[in-house]
């Protein structure tokens, strides 16, 4: 891969505009962003005030599965920022116009994280107002641990995204339905509402896999015993790296097939 | 005119598995000409477009665009050199526009707003600036694209049947316009076509291609001559049909 020097980030930037282009030019696009989140945390908000009356444990932090559900959107949302955006280059056919451009595979990719990162702040930054506002959750006291918790789940979110756009130029549109399953088929070991420690042993080594299982341990420490938990954000960090690393190879590695291939010119609907 | 040919192909080959798409393919473009490739479905035309893009990497051979081997150095190729197919849509949703603006970026074209006007106004497009590329009709979505195709002046045009779906006007236009284009830069173009008076009207040199080998090479006319034939469609129809006598 080659560094990002000037041209690079003009390109990235010329991809920024047309998301954004596509963003703009439709309003129910934009709904649809916040729609899904804020549903969510109605539903989790209304179960949380029941069970908060009749649970002690989630009376010691009512707020923790608001947190929880608002955090995986974060990670749910980042991943089909990259994958559903990356899709609509096929749904027009119009790979074969990109990347008979200057276009690199991995500025596409940079371009991918940026309006996924933006697209996630709009559905996740609406749904925690609606949290605030209705259950008087206020998230961002959180703080810093948010901002790290964030950051490590949306790049999780990338790096199966990264995968899951890979397949599809493997596969062809007819996988596209991976970038809705990928994610909830990790959902159960990723601790989001549970500790890991619930789960079978041979699931708990998966789980321990996942940098989401160690982010949602540092929320729950944060939330129950008000305690940062360096160590775990610093773990899902460093396995971060390595998935993010091992999505763009896989991304690269079926753009090149795609050459090999021909499926450049021919993907589409 | 550039002394260094605008394409440089030697033994060039393509196969997926056991099918040979092209095979053995050697020509040369020099900058300021126009080449066709004729032939029949299936022929290898866009296989072999595809290729001097480098969205299909060959199985065998080696292609040299604008003096760049373009399998080592394609990025030093692609800001240089654009494309047309009716078989590759822009964006739907973006307006001609949107899509003319952000093809400039992504070809570093400086004072893009000034060059999508000056493309509007050629290619008769400043009505439709505004309007969705999916909401065109197929003759105005070829102009659209057409317009992408020259937003960065590129020096070498790879053109997939660039008016497949004009009427016989806008057709015409658009050739003269193309002609006009190549004269004034001196650019090389390499035209896939089924239409052959556009080809006998625009082109310096055609190959034939058949199952993806060069069938017979030649200006239209040399080849009209070396047929016996009136015009070029016969000769094509010949070579399609298995008829050709030399």
């Amino acid at each position: 891969m080659t560094g990002i020097h000037g041209g690079s980030l003009r390109r990235m930037g010329a991809m920024i505009e047309r998301y954004v282009y596509l963003l703009k030019g439709s309003w129910p696009r934009i709904i649809e962003l916040a729609y899904w989140p804020t549903m969510q945390i109605i539903l989790w908000g209304f179960l949380s005030e029941y069970l908060v009356r009749h649970s002690s444990y989630l009376a010691q932090a009512s707020g923790v599965l608001l947190a929880a559900a608002l955090l995986w959107d974060v990670m749910f949302r980042g991943q089909l920022g990259v994958s559903v955006v990356f899709f609509e280059e096929l749904y027009s056919r119009n790979l074969g116009h990109l990347f008979a451009s200057p276009l690199r595979a991995h500025e596409l990719a940079g371009a991918l994280f940026i309006i996924s990162l933006l697209r996630t702040l709009i559905g996740s930054g609406m749904a925690a107002l609606f949290a605030y506002w209705f259950y008087h959750f206020p998230i961002w006291q959180m703080g810093f641990v948010l901002v790290a918790l964030f950051m490590n789940l949306i790049v999780m979110g990338w790096a199966i995204g990264l995968v899951v756009a890979g397949l599809v130029l493997r596969y062809g549109l007819g996988a596209e339905n991976l970038a809705w399953a990928a994610i909830f088929a990790i959902a159960p070991l990723s601790g989001i509402y549970y500790p890991i420690s619930v789960l079978p042993h041979p699931l708990q080594v998966v789980a321990q896999a996942l940098p989401a299982s160690y982010a949602f341990e540092a929320m729950r420490g944060l939330l129950f015993h008000h305690v940062v938990m360096v160590r775990p954000l610093w773990e899902a960090a460093a396995l971060n790296a390595l998935y993010l690393a091992l999505g763009i190879a896989v991304f690269l590695r079926t753009f090149r097939d795609a050459r090999v291939h021909g499926r450049l010119l021919n993907l589409g609907e | 005119m550039s002394e260094v040919p605008a394409i440089s192909v030697t033994d060039l080959g393509k196969r997926y598995g056991t099918v040979t798409a092209v095979a053995s393919l050697s020509f040369d473009l020099e900058s300021g000409r126009v080449l066709g490739l004729l032939g029949g479905n299936g022929a290898g035309k866009t296989t072999t477009l595809a290729m001097l893009m480098g969205l299909l990497l060959p199985t065998t051979g080696s292609i040299r665009v604008l003096g760049e081997d373009l399998l080592r150095h394609r990025y030093r190729v692609l800001p240089r050199i654009n494309f047309s197919s009716p078989y590759v849509d822009l964006p739907h949703r973006l307006t001609v526009h949107q899509n003319l603006r952000v093809y400039a970026g992504l070809y570093g074209v400086r004072k893009a707003a000034s060059r999508i006007r000056e493309l509007a106004h050629d290619l008769d497009l400043e009505g439709l600036l505004d309007r969705p590329y999916g909401r065109l009709s197929a003759g105005q979505k070829t102009r659209a694209s057409f317009a992408k195709a020259l937003i960065n002046r590129p020096q070498l045009l790879l053109l997939d049947e660039p008016t497949a779906s004009l009427d016989p006007d806008t057709a015409d236009r658009l050739r003269t316009y193309l002609r006009d284009y190549q004269q004034a830069s001196g650019a090389g173009v390499v035209l896939a076509s089924h239409n052959m008076l556009e080809v006998e009207r625009l082109c310096d040199e055609v190959i034939m291609l058949r199952h993806g080998r060069i069938f017979d090479r030649g200006a239209p006319v040399d080849l009209v001559g070396k047929y016996g034939r009136d015009t070029l469609e016969e000769v094509f129809l010949d070579m399609a049909r298995g008829r050709s006598q030399l």
